[in-house]
């Protein structure tokens, strides 16, 4: 024992101190890979535009299954990183857990709240931004039914779900939205095959405008939407290019920006703990518009679009959050 | 008769296998343009280098443990118990449901309940396909593997529907009370130099006494004796008035508590919750440990020390060089399983052949 | 080159001289580790003859013939196959070679047909039918000229072992062997059935085919061969004219002493009824009935003789009384029912009421081959209070006990540690009489004690039997060696097809008789 005593004394002190003098930025990218081309691809081109701007470097891992949450993350605080930047809600249980073992670490964590003391949360208002490809939703179809898919069962995509049906009925009170979740399980977020099938099914039910939110299932929903000659919605980032006059527009969620605005805070010594909420105001969400979807977006439509926002800014329109009561008006 | 000494059987084989592994793996590191040299150094810095790297090894490895004990255990009955993976699923709703359903004032109170639930729960899931295999003769290579999908299922099921903590998104149960968290090395090590990062807790110390009761159990018991001779001829131990079906049904019995016995390190030590797939393969990785421990408890307990080295430097690889992906690191390991257990006869013939000439010159 | 057929000679020993014998070894050396397993052999077998070799278990007679076959290689030495030397890498240089051999279990697949199994491995090319046409061609030829008469559409596992025998004879010369080596290939056969063989194996004589008969049993060698070598531990101590020699001089040079082929025993004293079985059936998995209604009694103080060709219900008879199978009847031990089916119907129970069993095959139930002989001594008894401290076992207790087993049993060598697999056949089969005997049993069931036994084993265990038998105990012996039932037996029970043909007194029949009821005639009708 007293070998090892002196082994492991000596050792820890190294490796671990070696690290905590650079203080860099951690990110954890979360199961699904860091291209997912959507929540997950957001967040590194954050940190890329973070590294490109400053100069500076960061960590980064990821994740490759639910049990290794806490492995990684205490490895992030371990080799110093500062601040440790987790994405997603599943990420907020083992947060807690781990943040009271590394007061001197900052945490942000995207997508859930943590109360810890050295957490910032940062929640997006999705639903607002779901509102909005809902109204371009529902002027684009001709069939009058619309539809969303969803990666996960949790309440955190039904608040997609039910921005987008409230946008769609704002405009079309009659229309129809067929809402399909992928799975209950964290597999739902990488399941193209399965997003692809349901996408199938929504189609056969009269569907001509279907929404993703669920990570990269998504990518399969919108390469079904596209062969099967229907409008597609992405999400997260900007996913207009994945398919060229198939997209009709994508819901961004500026997770790159929370993750940039992480790093930069924390480089300046800045860093907040709390709830920060990203909404249509401050551009945390938003529609997007390039060129590969300029052509399905008539004058109107962007008249429409903008409008609506203005007014949701300004709080003439109420989009309700799903998550603050369980329940949904538009269906 | 046997033509090699012991420690050559023991020790010298697995070595030259594990040598083997690492040169392959090292040629694969270089094919992908990375250093090999630095990556077999970060690869042991980070799991024996550091007290934070024994923290996760023992951990990972006293997974492993219980998991290569329970195949073991089966071994000597000439049963293939490839369920590892779902008793040790069932296992930890087993823990869950001890340390969520009563408030425990210490965890000396809880530790021992949460090991006859996760044995329990275990067992009972070894049970069906052990009745099966004893009584219609459906092979338990088919039914262990076949559970293995049911407990999968069967845990998806409850954590989403039963378990899940109302408002929570993730399918997880409720973090479990004070009173039923395991002291980690930290509270026990901190002397070591463990961290409050060590997920190595006490369940460490119940794998350990596995080890010295599955001795016992195999090499001292009219238990052990009985499921040994079972393993080696059915016919003569009928002759001998060993009855199949209640060996087969008490060694899957064993072998499957000795599996849900692995998470009360992982569920209840480590995540204090139970999550979906807690088992990470583990069930899986407890065959070749088995394999490469020779089914002896002493060997286990290296094979699975070597395995929690593999997968904590696995990991760290990972932090360390990104360019060596999680896959990269899953080749290695396989390599090393492929050398050590699949391969072990390539290795064995020409050691043999070397000690027989040398004996041959000596006499 | 038109296609070959069996009579063509072999492209590999072409043209070999007349005079040259069919095989000759010089000095072949071969050790396993220490122990030397064929020590400067040298032999020679003369084309067109029967040439026996014999010996004891261990003598090397395998070793040499695997080393011809090419299972083996040898240390040192030479073959000269038809006066050329030759080297047998592998089996399928013995076959180029024009060496067939027949084993003692033999390696044949039970679900294709005769005719497959015969083509199997020389197939012509990759289509089956011409090679099927050809051998079914040839087996017809071979059946008239040999008696070697098989349906070639038969279907292995349908067919008797001597049956299974003749295609195996059939394969080795399909493959257009010369010389044909046997490994005790009467150990299965009926005495019918073995005198066939010889007939055919005169036959291929004639024919100028060299046979190697491997056995151990004098009578086979004195009928059949025309010149014998005897092995004795690993080295040949003669080669003789078979003519010129007589039984006990071959057992002397086999052994390198005289040998009691009569066991001294005083007349039996029998006591009262200890086992008594009546109407006792049993019905195997596929249906077939194997025991058909057996009545029989053993007394204490007397040895029931069980003969029979095997595979006529001795082995079922065994395994229900050793607990080991169900049956329907009602058996006693000493005036109590013993359970034919339901859990107390298992060797634990009926070693518990007093039944020993020493079963046929050792290698199958009486040992546990990768176990060290002490955790053997403990086997079927390692619940006893003797052996067991609590739930662990006393090992101490046990190893003290094998000792003393293995000493009074005089088993060599006498280290507890060894596995039983390091034991010679005697020694292994000593192993097991030791355990059962010293229990002290009312009943002991016997099955083929001295099978695959060398000679001095054998005096030992029949002394010992005897022993038992005097001290009052009842001996159920079953065995397929007549010279046995004869030596040991008080009593002689004859079993055909599942049922007691008769019993005869020793001194009241022979062997003629016998074996005419072991054949399922009643031997009073001849």
């Amino acid at each position: 024992m007293t070998i090892m005593k002196s082994l492991f004394g000596a050792t820890a002190i190294v490796a671990l101190g070696a690290a905590a003098a650079t203080a860099e930025p951690g990110l954890i990218i979360d199961l699904g890979g860091k291209f997912d081309k959507s929540f997950n691809e957001s967040a590194y081109n954050g940190a890329q535009r973070w590294l490109e701007e400053s100069g500076a470097s960061y960590r980064e891992t990821e994740l490759q299954s639910e049990a290794q949450r806490e492995q990684s993350m205490r490895r992030m605080a371990e080799s110093g990183a500062n601040p440790v930047v987790v994405l997603g809600f599943a990420n907020a249980s083992t947060l807690e857990k781990v943040a009271p073992d590394y007061p001197d670490t900052n945490f942000t964590i995207v997508d859930m709240v943590v109360d810890q003391p050295n957490v910032q949360s940062v929640v997006f208002k999705e639903h607002e931004g779901s509102f909005l490809v809902g109204v371009l939703a529902a002027m684009a179809s001709d069939s009058g039914t619309v539809s969303f898919i969803g990666g996960m069962d949790v309440p955190l995509i039904s608040k997609f779900a039910c921005g987008y049906a409230q946008g769609v009925k704002a405009v079309n009170p009659d229309a129809n939205v067929i809402v399909n979740m992928t799975g209950t399980t964290p597999t739902a977020w990488n399941d193209p095959v399965k997003g692809a099938e349901l996408t199938r099914a929504q189609i056969s039910q009269g569907s001509d405008v279907v929404y993703a939110a669920a990570g990269g299932t998504g990518i399969g929903v919108l390469q079904a939407a596209a062969d099967e000659g229907i409008l597609s919605i992405g999400v997260d980032s900007n996913q207009n290019y994945l398919h060229p006059g198939y997209v009709l527009t994508s819901m961004v969620k500026r997770v790159d920006n929370a993750v940039y605005e992480a790093f930069e805070a924390g480089a300046a010594g800045e860093f907040q703990p709390g709830i920060k909420v990203m909404g249509l105001d401050n551009n945390g969400v938003g529609w997007a518009l390039d060129e590969n979807n300029e052509p399905l977006i008539t004058e109107s439509m962007k008249a429409t679009v903008e409008e609506t926002k203005t007014r949701i800014i300004a709080g003439e329109i109420t989009v309700h959050d799903y998550t603050t009561d369980g329940s949904c008006p538009a269906y | 008769m046997d033509t090699m000494p012991r420690w050559a059987d023991i020790a010298l084989i697995p070595l030259i296998n594990l040598t083997l592994a690492l040169l392959v793996s090292a040629l694969v590191i270089a094919l992908i343009g990375e250093n090999p040299a630095q990556a077999m150094g970060v690869m042991i810095r980070g799991a024996v280098g550091s007290a934070y790297g024994w923290g996760y090894t023992l951990y990972y490895a006293t997974n492993f443990i219980f998991t290569g004990l329970a195949v073991a255990v089966a071994f000597h009955a000439r049963l293939f118990n490839i369920g590892g993976e779902g008793q040790a699923a069932l296992g930890g709703l087993g823990v869950a449901i001890v340390c969520l359903s009563v408030p425990w004032p210490h965890w000396t109170l809880a530790l021992p309940a949460a090991v006859l639930g996760g044995a329990l729960f275990g067992a009972a899931w070894a049970a069906i396909p052990a009745w099966l295999q004893a009584t219609r003769g459906s092979h338990i290579v088919i039914t262990t593997i076949m559970f293995n999908f049911i407990a999968s299922a069967l845990l998806v099921y409850l954590l989403v529907n039963v378990l899940k903590v109302p408002g929570s998104m993730a399918p997880e149960t409720a973090r479990f009370p004070e009173g039923a968290r395991l002291p980690s090395a930290y509270d026990w090590g901190a002397w070591m130099g463990f961290g409050r990062s060590a997920p190595l807790n006490v369940a460490f110390f119940v794998a350990l006494a596995c080890c010295v009761a599955v001795w016992v159990l195999i090499w001292k018991t009219r238990l052990g004796y009985e499921i040994r001779a079972f393993g080696q001829s059915e016919a003569a131990a009928k002759y001998a008035g060993i009855r199949p079906v209640r060996t087969i049904m008490i060694t899957m019995l064993i072998s499957g508590g000795l599996a849900g016995l692995m998470a009360v390190n992982a569920v209840q030590g480590e995540a204090e919750r139970l999550v979906i797939d807690s088992v990470q393969g583990a069930g899986f990785v407890g065959i070749a440990v088995a394999l490469m421990g020779r089914s002896h408890p002493l060997g286990v307990l290296l094979a699975a020390l070597l395995f929690g080295a593999l997968y904590q430097g696995g990991a760290e690889l990972e932090f360390e060089m990104p360019a060596i992906s999680r896959e990269m690191i899953v080749v290695i390991q396989a390599l090393v399983i492929l050398f050590t257990g699949a391969l072990d006869n390539m290795v064995r013939g020409p050691v043999e052949g070397l000690f027989r000439r040398r004996r041959k010159g000596a006499t | 080159m038109t296609a070959p057929t069996h009579t063509e000679g072999r492209p590999a020993a072409a043209a070999p001289s007349q005079t040259a014998p069919a095989i000759e070894l010089r000095g072949i050396s071969k050790a396993f580790g220490a122990v030397q397993a064929n020590k400067d052999i040298s032999i020679r077998v003369e084309r067109g003859t029967i040439h026996g070799i014999i010996g004891e278990n261990g003598a090397g007679k395998s070793t040499l013939m695997s080393i011809l076959y090419g299972f083996y290689k040898a240390d040192s030495g030479e073959i000269l196959i038809g006066g050329q030397r030759t080297d047998i890498p592998d089996s399928q240089a013995a076959i180029r070679a024009g060496i067939g051999m027949v084993f003692q279990h033999f390696k044949l697949v039970e679900n294709f047909t005769v005719l497959e199994n015969v083509v199997l491995g020389a197939e012509d090319g990759a289509f089956l039918r011409p090679s099927l046409v050809k051998a079914r061609r040839l087996l017809v030829d071979l059946a008239r000229e040999y008696e070697l008469n098989v349906d070639p559409d038969a279907k292995i596992e349908n067919l008797g072992v001597g049956m299974q025998q003749r295609v195996e004879i059939l394969k080795a010369l399909y493959r257009q062997a010369d010389i044909l080596i046997l490994d005790e290939p009467t150990g299965v056969l009926t005495p019918s059935e073995a005198d066939h063989l010889f007939r055919i194996l005169r036959g291929l004589r004639d024919e100028g085919k060299t046979i190697i008969l491997i056995t151990h049993k004098l009578r086979e060698i004195m009928d059949v061969t025309d010149n014998v070598s005897v092995m004795r531990r690993g080295e040949m101590t003669a080669t003789v004219r078979t003519a010129d020699t007589s039984p006990s001089e071959l057992a002397e040079l086999m052994v390198g002493r005289k040998v009691l082929l009569r066991v001294d025993k005083t007349p039996a004293r029998p006591g009262p009824v200890v086992l008594k079985v009546e109407n006792l059936k049993v019905t195997d998995d596929k249906g077939v009935e194997r025991l058909r209604g057996i009545d029989l009694e053993v007394r204490a103080g007397e040895i029931l003789g069980v003969a029979g060709v095997a595979g006529n219900g001795q082995s079922e008879l065994l395994e229900v009384l050793g607990g080991i199978s169900d049956a329907t009847g009602t058996v006693t031990l000493n005036g109590t029912p013993l359970d034919l089916s339901g859990p107390r119907a298992d060797g634990r129970s009926r070693r518990h009421a007093g039944i020993a069993h020493v079963p046929e095959d050792r290698h199958r139930l009486g040992l546990i081959l990768d176990f060290t002989a002490w955790e053997n001594t403990g086997f079927g008894y390692h619940d006893l209070p003797d052996y067991c401290r609590g739930a662990l076992m006393d090992q101490t207790a046990l190893r003290n006990d094998t000792r003393g087993k293995m000493e009074r049993f005089d088993v060599r060598p006498a280290d507890c540690w060894l596995h039983a697999k390091s034991f010679s056949g005697g020694n292994q089969q000593k192993i097991v009489l030791a355990r059962e005997i010293e229990r002290n049993p009312d009943l002991l069931l016997v099955g083929q004690p001295t099978r695959g036994v060398d000679i001095g084993a054998i005096e030992f265990i029949h002394q010992r039997l005897i022993e038992l038998r005097d001290a009052g105990k009842a001996i159920l012996l079953v065995s397929v060696e007549l010279d046995e039932i004869f030596a040991l037996s008080d009593r002689i029970a004859v079993m055909f097809d599942g049922r007691i043909m008769g019993e005869r007194l020793p001194g009241q029949t022979d062997e003629t008789e016998l074996g005419m009821m072991m054949a399922g005639m009643d031997g009073k009708a001849r």
